[in-house]
């Protein structure tokens, strides 16, 4: 089947623009422009069942259509602050189909108003930052960016915006706090962007991938987009996968593939043919799951790999064997997430901090009897405590790892 | 010299990105400027982008501490970051940092002798797939460099030490 967010490994040079446009480029946003009507785009969206692929995975469509119309200018902002531990499908979809990306922007600023869009880029991805800003100013030559677009009175800017550094940016209140000249710490919801956004202003914030699917959608239709995937999670999804894979790297497949396909077909098997022992299906905030035959027939979609107890979240896949000690994994995610946590919320500020040292001492061999109680203990206070979900991330794997894999725990500290 | 009068071109275009009453948004791009050629911000760059921007040297200060690509000391003219996360650490990636410094001869956070590398470690940088990977963060911008033996990496740095970026 043709890729529908990967198109480049169909189609050569499709991060050129005459290429872009010769396979169908801006024909939706050249349709949305000239004989749609903003809501009718949204109306599309929604009922293509598009969920957002971050990780919250909430329904674009009904995102769009609660922008508050009685507050201007509206803003769409894309975020690409791409940071989860195990994620980096955004990288390639900017870097390999960027015009579509882009395209996918408009169209979202085209359904609520936007007359300027942004696109928030983690600092790290400095070139990525370069090669967008090129690819816009060819996109203005072309006339398909720009002031009375296809001869309507409708004009629309895009600017890049890089951040420096800071996982929490990913988090969408603390990305517009970022955009704004601040430190990027999350503010407190409700109210939610779409009603108080950048400057105070409704805001759209949408993941690359999100926006990606958008043009086909408005090509093709909300029916062909649902004819993929799964009931409760329609169309197609990037997986990354990571870790003990043979061949790790970005799959599209669609929701609903099953993690042994994902693992065995695509990423080649486990290194040295070694037993998958637990995967973290949404990166280093993801729970972790014991694996077994039957969680290895389990299919990828938001409702299923609930009932395994993780979420599926940005859906990146990392792949544990059977040589990986779980007390070594939660030593790496901690450390991630103590470096991580903005410090504004209690919870998660000492919570890391308390945790690291705890799990520190175990990982050096000097870990006491009942600290892994503790650092159970410590993780379950922070939970439901803090402004955004940093302080959830950061528990997952402590908590989900010391009870589901407890033998990993009872060789390294002493008694 | 402030930025103003060393980039008029760029802080012009810096500004005209944000609506002009909400300037304060281009803290973050001109400290990207203010480092670019000593790989630090320095006080008086902090005031200066404070006046240009009518906020608080405070503000800029607190700015530079919090996000973990500026710096406000000197370092190496390169900073070699090198991802330890979990997903690069499932592909030997503490291993490849530690032969590294053995390499150098020098431990994470020092700086070879002749002020080149500052060897640091680094957050997830999104390259998960491509590990042993790092960045380097120079005269010259960030760029990354992935799925890295120590052969190239000993290659690219006696690049470095021959180019003349960043030279004036």
């Amino acid at each position: 089947m043709a890729h529908v967010l990967l198109r480049h490994l169909d189609v050569p040079d499709i991060n050129k623009i005459d290429v872009y446009k010769k396979n169908g480029g801006f024909d939706a946003f050249k349709k949305a422009v000239t004989k749609m009507k903003p809501e009718q785009v949204t109306e599309v969206v929604k009922n293509s069942g598009l969920r957002g692929r971050g990780g919250a995975g909430f329904p674009t469509g009904m995102k769009w259509s609660f922008i508050d119309n009685k507050n201007w200018p509206h803003y769409v902002v894309a975020n690409a602050d791409e940071s989860e531990p195990g994620t980096f499908k955004d990288r390639e979809i900017m870097e390999s189909n960027p015009f579509q990306f882009l395209e996918g922007l408009m169209l979202s600023c085209y359904a609520v108003g936007a007359t300027v869009g942004y696109v928030y880029l983690r600092g790290e991805f400095w070139q990525v930052a370069a090669f967008l800003d090129e690819k816009i100013a060819e996109m203005e030559k072309a006339g398909v960016l720009g002031d009375n677009l296809f001869g309507t009175d409708y004009s629309l800017k895009i600017f890049t915006h890089l951040g420096a550094g800071a996982y929490i940016c990913g988090e969408e209140t603390a990305l517009l706090e970022s955009m704004e000249g601040k430190r990027g710490q999350p503010r407190v919801r409700p109210p939610f962007p779409p009603s108080y956004g950048l400057y105070g202003k409704p805001t759209i914030i949408n993941n690359v991938e999100t926006f990606t699917n958008v043009p086909p959608i408005i090509t093709n239709g909300a029916e062909w987009y649902k004819s993929m995937g799964t009931a409760d999670s329609a169309g197609v999804k990037l997986f990354s996968l990571s870790g003990r894979v043979r061949r790790p790297g970005n799959y599209e497949l669609p929701f609903g593939t099953t993690f042994r396909e994902l693992i065995y077909k695509h990423g080649g098997g486990v290194q040295e043919g070694r037993p998958v022992k637990a995967i973290m299906p949404a990166g280093a905030s993801s729970s972790l799951i014991v694996v077994d035959d039957k969680v290895l027939d389990t299919a990828m979609d938001y409702a299923t790999v609930r009932t395994l107890g993780a979420d599926l979240g940005s859906a990146s896949v990392i792949v544990i064997d059977d040589t990986v000690s779980v007390e070594w994994i939660i030593n790496k995610t901690i450390h991630f997430f103590k470096h991580e946590s903005c410090g504004k919320c209690t919870p998660c500020r000492e919570g890391n901090y308390w945790m690291q040292s705890i799990v520190h001492r175990i990982h050096s061999g000097e870990g006491k009897q009942g600290d892994v109680d503790l650092l159970l203990n410590v993780a379950k206070q922070m939970q439901n405590k803090c402004l955004c979900a940093l302080g959830e991330f950061a528990t997952m794997a402590v908590v989900t790892g010391i009870e589901r894999f407890p033998q990993d725990f009872k060789k390294v500290v002493k008694v | 010299m402030s930025l103003e009068k060393k980039y008029p071109k760029e802080v012009k275009q810096l500004l005209a990105k944000y609506p002009p009453e909400q300037k304060r948004s281009a803290v973050m791009p001109l400290l990207y400027l203010a480092q670019r050629e000593e790989g630090y911000v320095n006080k008086a760059a902090m005031q200066d982008i404070a006046q240009l921007l009518d906020i608080t040297e405070t503000e800029v200060a607190s700015i530079v501490g919090f996000y973990s690509l500026y710096h406000d000391e000197k370092a190496g003219k390169y900073r070699m970051q090198v991802c330890t996360d979990l997903p690069c650490a499932l592909r030997g990636a503490d291993e490849f940092l530690n032969n590294l410094c053995g390499n150098l001869g020098i431990k994470v956070g020092e700086t070879t002798a002749d002020g080149l590398v500052t060897l640091e470690g680094v957050m997830c940088l999104a390259a998960c797939d491509k590990a042993p990977m790092f960045q380097t963060q120079g005269p010259d911008g960030i760029k990354y460099h992935e799925n890295m033996t120590m052969d190239r990496t000993m290659e690219l740095i006696e690049a470095l030490k021959k180019s003349d970026v960043g030279v004036k």
